[in-house]
Parts: C-alpha cells; structure tokens; sequence
C-alpha cells in the first residue's frame, strides 16, 4: 500500500513551508532516517527525513513550491514489490497511512503529535483547518463592515465567530481588514497573523516606475514574516518609548579584565570572550528579575507574568533578521550566555536555527552599537512586551561635579507595550537596566 | 450525622429548578434540591402540561365536532365528561411528578421536603411548608430528607411564581377561580368570564369554549395576547370568535358582584361605558407574581424589583453565593427560559469556559389555544420602535397544501428581517401545529442565519414547514405558491 507523505509541522505552529529542495528523485530507494528533502519555513530550513523505506513513487510537490499546507501531501512512498500502478486508479491513498516524515530530533518529539493528528482528515490533500468557523450573519457582518473574519477570534461554541464578535471587532477598531482579492477566508489557527498589510497593491506600485528600471525579487517566508509581524505589531500595540544614557567605563574595564582571566585550553584559545552584547543581555535579565512586573506578555483576558527572562536578541542576516533566544538568561553566567549567542548567532546566519530556540521569549534587544548609530527605537515582537535598542557606546563630554569630563556613553531606548508596561513602570526597568551597567559588579554576584 | 453540606443547594424543584439539579449532577457537584410541595413544580403539576392534557380532550371534541366535512359521520353526540377529562390530566401530571423522582435518584440528588428559608449566605434552614398544598396531592417521594439546616457553597433560588390577585377581585376558589381551580372542575360551568388574555387566559378560555361553555374574555390591552405581533393576534381573535368567544379589549374588570353560585362582572371599556356581564365563574389571569416571600432574601439585602429577584445574565445576585433563576428572577415566565437560565447559572458556577449570558431576545413563546400562537424574537411593531429597517415576509396557510389537506387552512406565518444584513429578527405565527413549527426559526436565529441560509434550507413536502420557508421568500419577493 503507497505511504503518503505530508508537509509535516516542524514547529507547533507552522501552517505552511516553503519545499526548498528535493535530495531524491522519483525511483530512489529510501531507508528510514534518509534525508529527504528541506523545508523552508518562515525562519528557519529544515530537513525532513523519511520514516518508512520504500521507493519514491510520485513527488506531488515539486521543489520550490511556496506555502505548502501543513499535511498536504507532498510525496507518496512506494513499498516493497508496489510499482507505480499502484499509484493509478487516480484517488490518493487512503489517509490511514501514519506520517511519513519526521523531522530531525531534537524537534521531532515536539512537532510528531501535530502532524500525526492530522491526517485522520478524507482528503489528505486538502490542508486540514481551512474553515473558520463563523455564523452567516457573522460572515456577513463582517464582510459588509470589510474585516477579514478570520481575524477575529470566536467566542460561540468551539470557538465560533458569532456577531458579538464581530460587533466587538468593529466597535473596538480591532478587526483586520480584508485583503483585496480575499479568497477564501483563511484558517482560524492563523487569525492573529492572516490578514496581510492592506498597502497599495504590487501595480499600484509599479506603476510608479518605468519599467526595465527595476528587477522583482519575490518575497521569502522570512520577508514574508517580518512584514507580517510588524505590522501587526505596530498596528496592535500601543508602544511608546523611553530613552537613557549608560556610562560604560567600568563595564568595559571589567569586560577586559573578565576576557584576561578566561582560561586558555592547550591551543591558546580562551574558553569565553564576552563582549558588551553579551553584558547588555545579562543586565536587561537582572533587570526584569528586580522588576519582574514588566516581564510580562499581553493577552485578551489575562497578563501573562513571566517567572524567566528570555532575552531574545536580533541578529541580522542576508534577507533580514532572526531573534535566538538566551532562555533564563538571569540565572546563566555571562561567560553561558556569551558562548550560546556566539554558537546561535552563527547558525541563525546559516539559517539552521530549531523553531523553538527563535519563538518566544519576554523581551528582547537590539543592539546596532557596532554600526555607529546613536540612538533609535525597535519594534516590540509580541509575545515580548519591551525590546531595548542599543546604542554605540562612544566617547561624550559629561558633567560631573560640576567640571566636563569625559566618559564613554550608550544611550539605550526602551519600546514598551503600554497595554502591559506603563511608563513608570517602564522608567523603572531602565533605571535598574542602567544600575547593572554602571556597576556591572552586581552582575557577577 | 446525616451529612448536610453541599456544593449547591437549589430552592424549587420546577423545571428550572430540577433541570439544575440535574445539570448540578452532571457537572460532578453534590446537589441537593429542596421541594414543599411537588416535584416539577406548577409546570408539570399545574401548568404547562395538565393544560396540554385539557386542551388534546378539547381539540379532539373540535375535530370531532367537524367530523362531517371530513366526511365521517358520528352517531350520536359527542359529550365532555368532565370528571374523566380532568382525571386524565391529573394522570398526566402524576407520571411526570414521578418521572422527575426518578430523575433526581438517577442522578444522586438529594431532595429535601419542606419550605427553605436562608437563614445567612451559604446556609439554609428548612421548615415544615407555610402553604397548604393544592390537592389532589401526589404522595411526598420517598427517600427524602427532612427538615433542618443545610449548608451549601451555592445557593440557587427557584421558587417560581404564583397567580396575581387583582384587589377587590381576589380569588376565592370557588366563585373566582385561578388556574388552579380551572384545571381541575367538578363541573362544567354554563359560562365564564376569562379577565386577562396571556397564555394562561386564553388557554382556558379556548379550553372552555371548545367544552361548549359560554365564554367572554376580558383584556385591558388593545389585543388578546398582548406580547404578540398585532397581526397574529387580530387573526387569533377573528378565529376565535368565530368559534363563539366573546372577546372585549381595552375593557376592564371594575368589580365583580358575587351570587351564591355565579358572578356579575361589571365591564368597563375604553368609551367609559359599563356592560354587566353574568356568568357562573369567572378565571381571573391577569399574570403570576414571583415567589420571593418567607425566603429570607430580605433580611440578607437581595435586590429585588416589581416582585422579581434582580440578577445579572447568570443568574448572580447582589448576595455573594446566591443566584436565582426562572419565574422568581423575572420575565419572560416560561418554563424554557427558565431551564436554559439554569443551566447557564450552573455551568458558570462550574467554570465551564465559553458559557454565555442569557439572549432575552431568543426565548420563544407558545400559546396552545385553538388556532395556536407562536413566535420567537421582535414583533413587527417592536422592530420598527427600535428604528430597524426591516423585510417582513408573510404566508397563509390557505395557500398550503398539507395544511388544506389538514381542513385547517387559517393562519399565518411572519418572518421579519433586519434590512440591511438579513438577519432574521422575529417569526410570527398563528394556526395548526405552530408551536411545534416555531422551534425552526429558533434554531435559524441561534446560529444566525441570514434569510440566504433559509432559502437553501430544503423543507420537506407536503408540510406546514413549508410556509416557513415561503414567507422568508416572501420578505424577498421570491415567494413561489402565493
């Protein structure tokens, strides 16, 4: 009987990938384990190894097909003695056969239940979830106010939109407004991020331009994603910002006296080299530790209280950017934090990094010191309440006693979401923020 | 010790009361239900389903009485017993009253005799009852608790409601009657006068009159059955009077003169004018009142309003620990209403997730006089005050084939849409089986369906349902057989 082998969740909240490549061809023989192609997702690519041995009888997907469902069927696996008649006879194998793909461990414990739960649909074509489930007066509330209803969340029974939602929605302002040439209205699970950026349209655009004066580059999952987010973003939350100067002449003397100390193995080569990011992350955790009141996500109905700081940190990459996540970056040394930035920081640049260790987190930093900017202010990436923009930390006449002196100064500038971090609150935050860099000894205690 | 504490204590067993319990029950709470005098309440002991057994006697008499157009001869003539008509509805009552026994056995619910009194938030003591019970009783259940005191985390108060006295016109059970004592006649009256034209009025009095009695019906509104759409009604009256009732609006029932077995009702109408009416009993319906008294609800500060318990959408009181739910915590007096109020209090209670407060605006209403009323939502008059923009869509049942087959081709059916987004507001309908068809537009407006949905509903032929969906084509100017 033909295995079925389908787009797997690599992430527990993966809806689509992109089929990035195909390392087999119809007529390959495969074993369980064998890699068997890579799945772009919004952030990361990912392998999918084969769970079942049998011959590759018909690749449904070819490579570089974009925003393939979660459980669509991508690949059907021929068993032992099946030959390709057993792919005829036209309809896909009944949907009975387990998943055939899995994805590398360690994510593959976390995202077999999702995929293994699916296909217990008819038509394991047809992407699971594809309805929102929605009263008709709702559907046409919604569509005669112009909101997408897939981007507001049901209250009726299993999560039914019914037209108190919709009322809600539209008295509130929180309704998204539905893409031009919506088509059918996408799944519920996606709501919080389906309606795309209602910006003029790709000819409007273009139209601007002469033509032949520009090449088209089309979007990755990743564009795809910041824009999504972001928007999102800034069209949801209610930010405002707070901005402080940090001296850092005693931060980097210990920074230098710390590198000295660090010890060498037989090559010479030291077992930590921290640098001011590094001390930067250490101290915005302390912080949210002291301050444990904005360390905290937002939700509809509750404010979610953070016992951790997991500091994400933006590391730039071609195409654009991707937050790795220090988890409990309060509790680990700095020379623990140091190494994993530097070992995730050189795998998000390869793209390689695990779902998990980019989703999440309670805050965040960005830090564009390296690059000579003074000062600027960063979007907040729910679920995170606060993100610190950092500063270059520079030579500036300061007053002291009365008399200029000179010290070395980053201004930093938090960006809150004020639903959950007011701004004393946030003021707070930053002055404790500022305390750990100006004293940075309290760092090591 | 016997044990006495509970998770919830709920105060009346009548449908909103023991559906509660139940649903108590099932949710895994230790529940216990105190009762003072029947199990099921007025509903199923004097109410709802006693009348239904009444007036089934008096719909078979009519078809009985017509049995010549549908070419059957009966020899002889067709006579009321009245003795055996109303034994059949006490029997009726009897199986019910048992049935909920089983119930509350079946789902391990205590049920506990006597009157409860709450004596302080989470506590009540139960006594012997103040009211004598109405007979003829049914035998106390067995395996009940006593009296004494019980304590319990939720309180639910679901006393019900009682007949209202008019002052100067109170009931005497005897010359003047409630629908206790029409329920259960030792004779059949020559005539009646029926003051008051809600569903409990003019069940009895289409009740009466298909028994042959003498009826006139007395209502102060402009309209029999006022809560309903003024063109139900007018064609609910026009039927019934031409089954001989007599029928005086915006009149009033200024006093009633006693004899030693009949009454003189002087009849004021709007003209000022006074008609003597005289008649051997005269029904007085002019609404129920809730059952707050001998409570204690005073004492502990509940907020109360015209005769009614103040709650919010989930039957909370302004008590810590004390809900109410039914009749006692207000209109609309319907044993669904108060079922539904009940399972929504005792789901909150449970933290159920997603429990909703009660949609007033959804509960239907049926009225089982011959032709029979039923409507569910906003009346044509009640839109319109509200400022909507509305469709109205109209069917008669003399253009309907199950219902000329039927020989009972008078009624209507009245679909009302909200102009602009199709939402159906109100249905309205008057005539053969309309309670039974109303519960399709119930079910349509509870998951919110746009008159397009209806038009792409199949409704099977030959049926009355049939009209359902003619007259929601008719508010589009798409109806087929008209």
């Amino acid at each position: 009987m033909p295995i079925n082998i389908t787009m797997p969740a690599l992430s527990p909240t993966m809806e689509e990938g992109n089929m990035a490549k195909w390392h087999v061809k119809e007529g390959d023989k495969v074993s369980a384990g064998d890699v068997i192609a890579e799945i772009e997702t919004d952030k990361a690519t990912m392998e999918v190894e084969a769970v079942d041995e049998g011959t590759v009888g018909k690749i449904v997907i070819p490579e570089g097909t974009a925003s393939v469902k979660v459980n669509e069927l991508i690949a059907i696996l021929l068993e032992d003695g099946e030959d390709a008649s057993a792919l005829s006879g036209g309809a896909a194998p009944k949907a009975e056969a387990a998943p055939a793909a899995a994805v590398p461990a360690p994510a593959a414990a976390q995202s077999a239940a999702p995929a293994a739960a699916a296909p217990a649909g008819p038509a394991p074509v047809t992407a699971s979830g594809d309805r929102v489930f929605s009263s008709p007066l709702a559907r046409r509330l919604a569509k005669q106010a112009g909101l997408d209803i897939a981007a507001i969340s049901g209250t009726g029974p299993k999560g039914r939109v019914v037209k108190s939602d919709v009322e809600k929605a539209i008295a509130s302002g929180t309704g998204k407004a539905a893409a031009p040439a919506a088509e059918a209205p996408k799944a519920a699970a996606a709501a919080p991020a389906a309606a795309a950026p209602a910006g003029p349209s790709k000819d409007q655009v273009l139209k601007l331009f002469e033509e032949g004066s520009y090449e088209l580059e089309p979007h990755d999952g990743m564009r795809k994603t910041i824009a999504k987010r972001l928007t999102e973003s800034k069209q949801t939350i209610p930010h405002f910002y707070v901005s402080v100067d940090c001296e850092l002449d005693a931060l980097l003397a210990l920074r230098v006296q710390l590198n000295d100390a660090a010890p060498k193995d037989k090559d010479g080569k030291p077992a930590y080299k921290l640098s001011v990011n590094d001390m930067t992350i250490k101290a915005l955790a302390l912080a949210l530790r002291d301050v444990p009141d904005a360390n905290v996500s937002w939700t509809d109905d509750a404010m979610v209280k953070h016992k951790h700081a997991d500091v994400g940190v933006a590391v730039s990459i071609p195409g654009g950017l991707i937050t790795p996540i220090i988890r409990k970056a309060e509790a680990k040394a700095l020379s623990v934090i140091s190494n994993e930035m530097k070992d995730m920081g050189a795998r998000a640049k390869s793209k390689k990094l695990k779902p998990e260790e980019y989703q999440g987190g309670t805050t965040a930093v960005s830090n564009m010191g390296m690059m000579g900017v003074k000062n600027f202010a960063a979007v907040v990436n729910p679920p995170h309440a606060t993100i610190l923009a950092v500063g270059a930390g520079e030579k500036r006449p300061v007053v002291r006693n009365d008399a200029l002196a000179i010290a070395t100064v980053m201004t930093v500038t938090l960006s809150t979401d004020h639903r959950c971090v007011d701004g004393a609150l946030g003021a707070e935050l930053l002055q404790a923020f500022k305390g750990y860099i100006e004293n940075p000894m309290s760092m090591l205690v | 010790m016997a044990d006495t504490n509970y998770d919830v204590l709920i105060i009346g067993s009548g449908p909103g009361g023991y559906v509660t319990a139940i649903r108590a029950a099932q949710l895994g709470l230790k529940t216990a239900i105190v009762e003072r005098e029947h199990l099921g309440g007025i509903c199923l002991n004097w109410g709802c389903i006693p009348t239904k057994a009444l007036l089934r006697s008096a719909e078979i008499m009519d078809h009985a009485n017509h049995a010549k157009s549908y070419g059957l001869t009966l020899e002889g003539k067709m006579t009321a017993k009245v003795e055996d008509v109303v034994a059949r509805s006490r029997g009726v009552s009897a199986r019910l009253n048992g049935g909920v026994g089983f119930l509350m056995k079946k789902n391990k619910i205590d049920v506990i005799w006597g009157e409860a009194k709450v004596t302080k938030p989470g506590e009540i003591v139960v006594g012997a009852s103040s009211k004598p019970a109405v007979q003829p009783q049914n035998p106390v259940p067995k395996g009940v608790k006593g009296e004494g005191t019980y304590t319990a985390k939720h309180i639910i108060v679901a006393t019900g409601a009682r007949p209202r006295a008019l002052p100067g016109i109170e009931p005497d059970g005897k010359l003047i009657w409630t629908y206790f004592e029409a329920m259960k006649p030792d004779f059949m009256p020559k005539s009646l006068v029926v003051m008051g034209s809600g569903a409990i009025g003019i069940e009895f009095a289409s009740f009466y009159r298909s028994m042959g009695v003498d009826v006139t019906v007395v209502e102060v509104m402009s309209q029999v059955m006022p809560v309903e759409d003024a063109e139900i009604s007018a064609i609910a009256r026009k039927a019934l009077e031409k089954r001989g009732m007599k029928i005086l609006t915006e009149a009033k029932v200024a006093k009633v003169e006693k004899g030693s077995n009949s009454i003189k009702a002087h009849v004021e109408t709007k003209d000022g004018k006074v008609q003597v009416i005289e008649a051997d009993r005269l029904i007085s319906a002019v609404g129920v009142v809730g059952n707050i008294e001998n409570l204690g609800l005073e004492a502990l500060g509940v907020k109360t309003d015209r005769g009614c318990i103040v709650i919010d959408g989930y039957g909370k009181t302004n008590v810590a620990g004390l809900y109410a739910i039914g009749d006692v915590a207000g209109p609309p007096m319907l044993a669904h209403k108060a079922e539904h109020e009940g399972v929504i209090c005792i789901e909150k209670i449970a933290g159920v997730p997603n429990v909703h407060p009660m949609d007033k605006g959804k509960i239907p209403g049926c009225t089982y006089c011959n032709p029979q009323v039923a409507s569910v939502g906003l009346t044509e008059a009640k839109a319109k005050e509200q400022g909507r923009e509305i469709r109205v869509g109209r069917f008669s049942f003399g253009a309907n084939g199950k219902a000329i087959a039927l020989g009972e081709d008078n009624g209507l059916i009245k679909t009302i849409f909200d102009k602009k987004t199709g939402e159906l507001i109100g249905a309205h309908m008057v005539g053969a089986e309309v309670t039974e068809l109303i519960q399709g537009f119930v079910v349509a407006m509870n998951l919110e369906t746009t008159e397009e949905d209806l038009m792409h509903t199949i409704f099977p032929h030959p049926t009355l349902s049939e009209m359902m969906k003619e007259s929601v084509l008719d508010a589009y100017g798409k109806v087929l057989n008209a």
